[in-house]
């Protein structure tokens, strides 16, 4: 199916362009009158896969992040946020919950996060080139409810 | 200031603002730390009810304080969470290291309004 239209970003891998990124996302899709659960639930998957690109993929230095949010005419709203870093090995292995390379401060969670809050997670990864999730959630929207 | 602190005895109340993302954990961290380890609390209670957004930085956040309170024998407590917060706080089976605390105060008058219609 073909996207209603599209929007795409690029930032940096800089912690304070968190917030920018999951509001930018939100703010978009805010077109499809999604409930303020839908919306929140948005913020959440695209804070914790645009934190992965800063904490793994760029690990020890600053590179880009791109993203592209597509609306779809039957109300699917879809977020990719792709990265040019190390890519993860074992993409399996790494969205097990609790799976975390990086020490105490890291719950291992943002995988889980992301699957939980939306409707379908597609990875895709190869080491030294670089890794796209893709974010799928249905925006039913406040008119039904 | 993104956390203020409240004193209640032998408790510390640790009361969080704004958002909890891996931009905001950091100073978070550092702050909660330096007045734990100088205050070492009995109990410490994580305050969420001013937090307006989180995602599992926020559970990184509670798990490494848990690990320095437990280094004096204190203990967690989690309070104030809106639904989206204890969604992901659940996802790490948190409940097993910290007393989550459900209040009767007006800010989840709401909420709970809200889960009976469903």
């Amino acid at each position: 199916m073909k996207p209603v239209q599209t929007m795409k970003l690029e930032i940096e891998s800089r912690s304070v362009n968190e917030a920018f990124a999951r509001a930018a996302v939100s703010a978009f899709a805010s077109q499809l009158d999604p409930t303020v659960e839908e919306l929140s639930d948005l913020r959440t998957a695209v804070s914790e896969a645009v934190t992965n690109c800063i904490v793994h993929a760029y690990r020890n230095s600053v590179g880009r992040i791109f993203i592209t949010a597509s609306v779809y005419p039957d109300g699917m709203f879809s977020v990719k946020i792709r990265d040019k870093g190390c890519g993860i090995e074992d993409v399996e292995k790494a969205m097990e919950p609790l799976f975390t390379t990086l020490g105490d401060e890291r719950a291992g969670l943002g995988f889980a996060v992301m699957e939980s809050f939306s409707d379908r997670v597609r990875v895709r990864s190869v080491v030294g080139k670089g890794t796209a999730v893709t974010l799928y959630k249905r925006i039913r929207g406040r008119a039904d409810g | 200031m993104p956390v203020t602190f409240r004193k209640q005895r032998r408790k510390l109340v640790a009361q969080i603002r704004g958002e909890v993302d891996h931009h905001a954990a950091e100073p978070l961290r550092r702050e909660i730390d330096n007045r734990i380890r100088a205050d070492k609390p009995s109990v410490l209670r994580l305050d969420f009810r001013n937090v307006t957004f989180m995602d599992s930085s926020g559970v990184g956040l509670v798990m490494g304080r848990y690990r320095l309170l437990r280094t004096w024998g204190g203990k967690l407590e989690l309070s104030g969470m809106s639904r989206t917060v204890e969604r992901i706080m659940q996802l790490s089976g948190i409940e097993k290291i910290a007393a989550v605390i459900t209040e009767k105060g007006s800010s989840h008058e709401t909420r709970t309004n809200h889960e009976a219609g469903n």
